[in-house]
């Protein structure tokens, strides 16, 4: 198949249809516009709904109410938006239900502003809404990489049964760039016995629920989510390590921040500085994995992100002390620069 | 002999867990009746709310969702617009309804979503132990309003049928009671008007069905029914306020 060049946030639109989705809820906020602008023109005319809903807590619940029903169902927003949809996020995954949400996030904290950012780290992978329940979260860098894992999304959650996120900031979803819609993989999945699409007088009635009252059978529900969230830290983890080998100091970086950071690594080795670069690719469950990789020749690893430091502390985790972590970031939608990062590489490697 | 009286294929057969009295119960059976003698129950999909109806869930004899506070009207339009062909309705409190979920309920009434609403008004938050609603009288007492709800401090009780009427979109509005037995039969009488007119595919319908609570208005099951036709029903007057055209 060719490429076709495509914005952002359409090209997630067109490879969510062609990934399987049927129904989309949302509520408009820039960055992510042309997402569901996209799918409202498109999506009655490829057999699909698509609604706008009267605010980002009807959205997800609108969502709620599709994929109880059985319907392969998306909906999208930006930072402050997804904030509102915690609430039923929390709710989803308690009922046990799959769903893709796509967060195009920009600076905050509060209303914020339009420009891109990577604060909403901890807000995507610590929840946000209540109670233990954990999102798989993916952070593409290129459009390719969004479109490809946007159309396995939907096999994911559904395998899961579990909402799955999709962070890109601001940037991804306004730049330009030739994508290829190739076939979604499949997975192996269990027919939908559970959902609420009337009994026919054929079986007993289904129910679509979070709530229990008794707390032994609530810890007895969490500890088997529990379970399900072991196996995806087990069989879904994915990172990209590149330019590892004899490096004096590897970057933790992810999305469009990683893409800067492999430019600096670039110009950093025309001077002789080795850098290599670990690049989460799901950020729930985090590739902690991905350190062991780090080879013996690196002396301090440095987390670089568009936050005041929340992926840092996955570092910290990962890293386990065996090397000392640095942090560089900014925030508010500004974006890291490559001479700032360099700088901040030669003054962790003593003043280079 | 004839089976003058029988349990409904509407609701299974288990015991509710509402207080004594509770009026609840009845609209249960009476939503689980109309389901019934429609034919729809197969194809039925009810959403139950937060409050005290939030196990609703567990007697209605069909698939059921449940929703959070007040969100049941997103619930079912993701539902009803994933499965159009589907009967699907929600079961909603005064608290759930007019308070937190009050912008679902508008909306869902503005897009002219095809499901069916059973809203229960009793004036009071059963659930947590008898706070305030919007739906409140005035001089009232709750545990949030110790001295009575006062018009100043929290407005007038909220018309909630009368403000729907206004959206063109809810083609059905009907106010009913269930404190006697006339006026119970007049409520099943709506919420099977209400079904009838989403199977016809129309609009939105609601059924403003006033409730009892007897154990946190404090006082006897037959006294709360005496109560409820004294105070509530002169300022939630009970009535058709829409009917669609093609079914007047
Ligand atoms: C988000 C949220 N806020 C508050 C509550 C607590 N809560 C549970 S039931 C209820 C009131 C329900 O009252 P109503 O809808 O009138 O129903 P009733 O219990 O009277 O039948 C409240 C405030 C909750 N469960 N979720
Ligand atoms: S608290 Fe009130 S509304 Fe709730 S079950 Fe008891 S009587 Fe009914």
């Amino acid at each position: 198949m060719s490429k076709v060049l495509m914005k952002g946030n359409e090209a997630i639109g067109e490879a969510a249809i062609r990934g399987g989705c049927k129904y989309f809820f949302g509520y408009p906020i820039t960055p992510q516009n042309e997402l569901p602008e996209y799918m409202a023109k498109e999506m009655p005319k490829r057999d699909g709904v698509f609604l706008q809903a009267e605010s980002e807590v009807a959205a997800i619940n609108m969502v709620y109410g599709s994929a109880g029903a059985g319907g392969r169902v998306m909906t999208s927003s930006s930072s402050p938006g997804i904030a509102l949809k915690q609430e039923g996020i929390s709710y989803i995954a308690g009922a046990e239900l799959p769903c893709v949400i796509v967060n195009i996030s920009r600076g905050g904290p509060g209303l914020g502003g339009i420009q891109p950012s990577q604060a909403d780290y901890f807000q995507s992978t610590r929840g946000g809404g209540n109670g233990d329940y954990r999102l798989l979260v993916y952070a593409p860098a290129t459009l390719q990489e969004m479109v490809d894992l946007v159309m396995d999304s939907f096999e994911v959650a559904d395998y899961y049964r579990n909402p799955v996120m999709i962070v890109g900031d601001g940037m991804i979803g306004q730049m330009m760039e030739p994508v290829e819609f190739r076939e979604p993989k499949k997975r192996e999945l269990k027919e939908k016995t559970w959902v609420t699409t009337g009994t026919k007088g054929q079986r007993k009635p289904n129910i679509i629920n979070s709530l229990a009252l008794d707390p032994a059978k609530l810890e007895e529900h969490n500890f088997k989510l529990q379970k399900k969230y072991n196996e995806m830290e087990k069989n879904e983890v994915m990172y990209e390590n590149t330019n590892l080998e004899n490096a004096e100091l590897v970057v933790a970086a992810y999305g469009t921040t990683a893409r800067i950071v492999k430019n600096v690594i670039e110009e950093l080795k025309e001077e002789g500085i080795n850098v290599g670069l670990i690049r989460p690719i799901t950020l729930w469950p985090f590739p902690t994995k991905a350190f062991d990789e780090i080879p013996d020749s690196t002396k301090a690893l440095l987390s670089v992100e568009m936050s005041l430091g929340q992926m840092v502390d996955d570092v910290k985790i990962a890293s386990n002390g065996r090397w000392p972590v640095h942090f560089y970031g900014r925030t508010g939608g500004m974006i890291p620069e490559p001479e700032d990062i360099k700088s901040k590489i030669k003054e962790i490697l003593g003043g280079r | 002999m004839a089976v003058v009286f029988d349990r409904t294929n509407g609701l299974v057969d288990r015991p509710t867990h509402y207080c004594p009295g509770c009026t609840h119960g009845i609209i249960h059976r009476l939503v689980g009746e109309c389901l019934e003698e429609l034919g729809v129950l197969g194809d039925a999909i009810g959403v139950a709310p937060v409050g005290c109806s939030v196990l609703a869930y567990d007697y209605f004899n069909c698939d059921m969702h449940e929703a959070a506070h007040g969100r049941a009207p997103a619930v079912a339009t993701g539902i009803k617009r994933t499965l159009p062909d589907k009967v699907v309705f929600t079961y909603q409190g005064d608290g759930d309804l007019a308070s937190i979920g009050a912008a679902e309920i508008i909306h869902a009434a503005h897009r002219g979503e095809k499901f069916t609403t059973i809203f229960v008004n009793n004036a009071i938050y059963g659930m947590t132990g008898g706070q305030m609603a919007p739906t409140t009288l005035i001089g009232q007492k709750a545990t949030t309003a110790p001295y009575g709800r006062d018009v100043e401090h929290s407005g007038m009780p909220l018309k909630v049928s009368e403000m729907l009427s206004t959206i063109d979109g809810a083609v059905f509005v009907e106010r009913v009671s269930v404190h006697n037995p006339a006026n119970i039969r007049k409520t099943k009488k709506a919420i099977k008007k209400a079904f009838e007119i989403q199977l016809k595919g129309l609009g939105f319908g609601i059924v403003e069905v006033l409730s009892t609570c007897p154990t946190n208005w404090g006082i006897l099951p037959t006294d709360s029914l005496k109560w409820l036709e004294t105070n509530m029903i002169p300022y939630f007057p009970l009535g058709n306020l829409r009917m669609p055209k093609e079914v007047e």
